[in-house]
């Protein structure tokens, strides 16, 4: 039994050690001077210094060829009015059409649910291709409102499904009841129907803003330079000449952090997220 | 569920077309945005069939079938068919693996390993091109904290994504970083909801480990992992953001995924016409996928939420 709990524990460590080293060795690059980080062997003995974080923000960076401006601040604004906007309309959309899948049986209705599902799996390039040239067309290549519309393709069907299973799991004989009292259709969906499914709604959203922060091919293809998010805009950056190591890992810690405090905030409902409402944690 | 549309209160028998129309109506609006959605997916087929080129605008013509039958000799076509499988192969097969290990030690509900669950979430929680970049830094040949480490064990030069033999092995490194969480979670929602008493039987007949896991935890837990695998598989096959973010595709071909490939087809070489029509394989490889996945999706979903 010993060698067992032994053996379990040593498994943990490993699993541990592979999953979480990789974020906190970027978090440690990201306090280093660039002579720490090139220092072999790699050590955990260092002064840390902000630097990195504040060159990001200023905007300013010193590199070897001079002072490089960048706009990394101005991709992260970006992906937080993507992914908000994005979350907001997807909600509105989805809510609604949430309820009327899960309250009525209606012709076609089951069919327009699972193309909207079916959305999910299928790649994203086959749309993202032929919208390139579109966009360009429709004037919608350097504009918000192109992005907000293309990343329903990722919001939609999931807070559509999830939602949709909180409308289900409420008993529809308290909206019944309420209707019986006189009060109209809107009003038994506003005041009961949705606070029943709050949670669910609010789970949907949260994991949906996760899902559009963390998108990247969307807006390589579509987001023109003024309009992209911190995926597309820390792998350009990578790219620049003369860009510290030190300062490209602070840029990571900074376009992962939001999703990370967030999924930590939101940990009760990623199960049910993750399979589009189809298990619960 | 079982209800269907809800009566109108006895007093309004007036107006029977808007309860007949509501349910429509409040799909319409997600419906539309949808729809817009599938008009390019048409003009993606519709471009499949023509010779059509950016940069040679007066050579596109109308060439039915003739760029799915050229794919078929096309040596980077088969090439790209390989390496797709590869990678799908070897990352779900690993993820699997490892995220059924994973669950299976975390399987009791501890405050300890709900801790752990979550912590384990957070790779999943990294967007995947940026979880390619923090690797990228990590594996860079002159201070890479991994280059450092396998030099230790005497494995010198090892190039990680830039050789053209250790590349594959790289993403899917990534990908498994990424991706074990999910298949981990999944099956430990599936682990934790199965019924006890088979297990206390087990126990009290003093039934052997390994008998109880393959004769009972396995069977009892298949349709997770049928849905679990599925899910990855659907994604895995279309992988882009990891392999995009390490090499662009490179070295060589060697990491030249269907997505990767239609993209470099579009935009390097300008070629509307094969990168659509290759999309269009692909579109078929995963709708017919997705219509086993949306099965089985279903059945776990009948499982949580009631008959639907």
């Amino acid at each position: 039994m010993a060698l067992h709990k032994l053996l379990r524990a040593a498994a943990l460590t490993l699993v541990l050690l592979f999953f979480l080293f990789p974020i906190f060795w970027i978090v440690v690059m990201s306090f280093q001077t660039n002579e720490e980080i090139l220092r072999l062997p790699p050590s955990l003995v260092f002064r840390p210094t902000l630097a990195n974080y504040t060159a990001l923000i200023s905007g300013h960076l010193q590199t070897a060829s001079g002072i490089l401006d960048i706009t990394f601040l101005h991709n992260l604004w970006n992906s937080i009015l993507l992914s908000t906007c994005s979350v907001l309309l997807a909600l509105v959309l989805g809510v609604p059409a949430a309820y009327a899948f899960a309250r009525f049986r209606f012709r076609l209705g089951e069919d327009i649910a699972f193309t909207m599902l079916s959305f999910r799996f299928a790649p994203p390039l086959l749309v993202l291709l032929p919208l390139s040239l579109y966009f360009q067309d429709l004037g919608l290549n350097d504009t918000y409102i192109g992005l907000i519309w293309i990343y329903q393709l990722i919001c939609l069907p999931l807070i559509l499904w999830i939602v949709r299973g909180y409308f289900e799991d409420a008993s529809p004989d308290i909206e019944y009841a309420y209707r019986i009292d006189g009060h109209s259709w809107w009003r038994a969906f506003t005041r009961i129907a949705i606070p029943l499914a709050g949670p669910g709604i609010a789970a949907a959203g949260l994991l949906s803003f996760i899902f559009a922060w963390n998108n990247f091919v969307f807006a390589l293809i579509l987001a023109s330079a003024d309009k992209q998010p911190v995926t597309v805009g820390a792998l350009a950056f990578v790219t620049a000449s003369g860009i510290q190591y030190g300062q490209i890992a602070a840029a990571i810690v900074l376009s992962i952090l939001p999703t990370l405090a967030l999924a930590l905030y939101a940990q009760r409902w990623l199960v049910e997220g993750l399979s589009l409402g189809a298990v619960k944690g | 569920m079982s209800t269907t549309v809800i009566p109108t209160p006895a007093k309004a028998p007036a107006r029977p077309l808007l309860p007949r129309l509501l349910p429509y109506l409040l799909s319409l609006p997600a419906l539309i945005v949808c729809i817009g959605i599938l008009v390019p997916f048409f003009t993606a087929a519709w471009y499949s069939l023509q010779r059509y080129n950016l940069a040679m605008p007066l050579n596109r013509e109308f060439v039915w079938f003739g760029q799915y039958l050229d794919m078929l000799t096309d040596p980077d076509f088969w090439a790209t068919v390989r390496v797709s499988a590869v990678y799908a192969v070897a990352t779900v097969g690993l993820e699997l693996l490892l995220g059924l290990g994973i669950a299976l030690l975390l399987r009791e509900r501890t405050r300890f390993n709900n801790i752990v669950s979550v912590a384990l979430l957070l790779p999943l929680m990294t967007a995947p091109a940026i979880a390619s970049l923090m690797w990228k830094l990590m594996t860079n040949p002159n201070f890479g904290v991994l280059s450092w480490l396998v030099a230790l064990f005497g494995v010198h030069d090892f190039r990680w994504a830039s050789a053209p033999s250790s590349a594959m092995f790289t993403v899917v490194l990534v990908d498994i970083w990424v991706y074990t969480p999910f298949m981990m979670v999944l099956l430990l929602a599936g682990l934790r909801s199965l019924p006890q008493q088979p297990f206390e039987a087990a126990r009290l007949d003093g039934v052997a480990g390994h008998f109880v896991f393959f004769r009972i935890t396995l069977p009892m837990l298949a349709p997770y992992i049928v849905t679990a695998t599925l899910f990855r598989m659907l994604d895995s096959m279309q992988q882009f953001d990891i392999v995009y973010a390490m090499t662009q595709g490179g070295p060589g071909d060697s990491l030249m995924l269907f997505q990767v490939r239609a993209y470099l087809d579009f935009f390097q070489y300008t070629n509307v016409g094969t990168s659509a029509a290759l999309m269009i394989v692909l579109w078929a490889l995963t709708y017919a996928l997705s219509n086993v996945f949306i099965k089985q999706w279903l059945k776990l979903r009948e499982r949580t939420h009631g008959a639907a």
